[in-house]
């Protein structure tokens, strides 16, 4: 890396492409972060993991490239993507995605930005590497991960069982909360879709006397699914 | 392959995350802005990994440990997404105001003596929507969150302390 650096004005082939699958992602971030509509965000989404994965195969870390692939765009877009559709997001374009501080966070990011870029430059504008192929071959990261970085790979499994765990049971309905102070009716509504949501003006008020009798629970059941919103989310969070 | 193209790409990720976590109203477009963030850290890890061309490969392996942090973290975010949106029925950040500090707004003293000291926390935050030095929220949606606001509190009276846990039986 001390080695004499060649000139800016001649890039190499890798250079070129890279810049190219730069230009793409940083491209697609931008509107991820501009687009008017929710899913298509999230499908910019997948086209900037999509270049970021095409330039770490060009920074010859082919593993993390499809590491990359199948964990951001196989699973984590898809995961947003359900996040989207569970919370019930319009379809269309919706207007008020952006805050009223966009001009005050465009400022912040154009500030960002020129800092991390000026200092970026300046620092390592004589840093040259030649590209090798195979320094990230899924042989060479497997051997390191399982010879110098067991430790915390295995603390991050351990990390990810616990993530896991908490999320099933804070998107499950029918656990048993187990706390002081539960609700009188709680075990008589039986099903778990019985009073899902708290906040809901429909189930304000059956909730308020809760143990006289199972009738009073039957229509609270069904009048969320009178509204047009409250129709399906007690399947929806009965369902995963 | 000059180190300054992954570093400057890596930088202009980040702030493109940093305009959208500062500029996005719904908490999804927030998580995902998180993750252009994470991944320009990834790019930075890998791009100085094949520079400093390190025998144990730090760079690379932390790349993937960071991939894994970033699912568990969009996991666990989008369950408490969905935990906010069946108690809330919103997802909209500035619309999640129960945490804010009642004493900044002027009219938060007055008020919440006027209401008996009973529920201060939640009549606090009404305040806030109708406070004049946060411009975004608009009428209508400050009388919702008033509404909103009132309809938490009748339903914390009529089921104890817990909301969310007596929601969920």
């Amino acid at each position: 890396m001390t080695e004499a650096v060649p000139s800016y004005l001649s890039p190499t082939g890798q250079e070129i492409v890279f810049l190219l699958l730069g230009a793409v992602a940083v491209g697609s971030a931008l509107l991820v972060v501009t687009t008017r509509q929710l899913v298509h965000a999230a499908l910019w989404l997948v086209v900037c993991f999509g270049a970021l994965a095409g330039g770490y195969l060009v920074l010859t870390a082919e593993f993390v490239a499809w590491v990359q692939v199948l964990i951001y765009v196989g699973a984590v877009v898809v995961l947003m993507l359900f996040g989207i559709m569970l919370t019930r997001a319009p379809i269309g374009p919706s207007e008020d995605l952006d805050s009223g501080n966009r001009l005050v966070a465009a400022v912040v990011a154009v500030a960002t930005a020129a800092l991390l870029v000026t200092v970026v430059i300046d620092g390592f504008r004589t840093a040259y590497t030649p590209l090798r192929p195979g320094k990230g071959a899924a042989k060479e990261l497997g051997a390191s991960v399982f010879a110098t970085w067991v430790l915390p790979f295995e603390a991050l499994s351990v990390l990810l069982l616990a993530a896991l765990i908490g999320a099933i049971v804070l998107s499950r309905t029918d656990i048993p909360g187990g706390a002081p102070a539960q609700q009188t009716s709680g075990p008589s509504s039986g099903p778990p879709d019985a009073t899902p949501f708290p906040g809901n003006p429909e189930t304000i008020q059956p909730p308020a006397k809760p143990g006289t009798v199972q009738p009073p629970a039957q229509p609270e059941g069904t009048s969320p699914s009178d509204r047009t919103t409250g129709s399906t989310p007690p399947e929806q969070t009965g369902g995963h | 392959m000059h180190i300054v193209y992954p570093a400057v790409v890596s930088a202009l990720l980040f702030s493109v995350g940093v305009y959208g976590v500062l500029a996005r109203r719904n908490t999804i477009l927030v998580l995902m802005s998180v993750e252009l963030m994470l991944n320009a850290v990834n790019l930075n890890l890998v791009a100085f990994d094949v520079w400093l061309g390190d025998r144990l490969h730090s760079g690379q392996v932390l790349t993937l440990f960071v991939i894994v942090i970033a699912a568990a973290e969009v996991g666990l975010g989008l369950a408490i997404i969905l935990a906010l949106y069946r108690n809330r029925r919103t997802v909209d950040i500035d619309r999640l105001r129960d945490l804010a500090e009642p004493a900044d707004a002027p009219r938060g003293v007055p008020s919440t003596l006027t209401a008996g000291g009973s529920q201060p926390p939640p009549s606090a935050p009404t305040d806030e929507g109708h406070d004049p030095g946060t411009p975004p929220p608009s009428q209508d949606r400050s009388l919702d969150q008033n509404q909103h606001q009132v309809l938490d509190q009748g339903h914390s009276v009529a089921v104890e302390k817990p909301v969310k846990r007596g929601g969920r039986r």
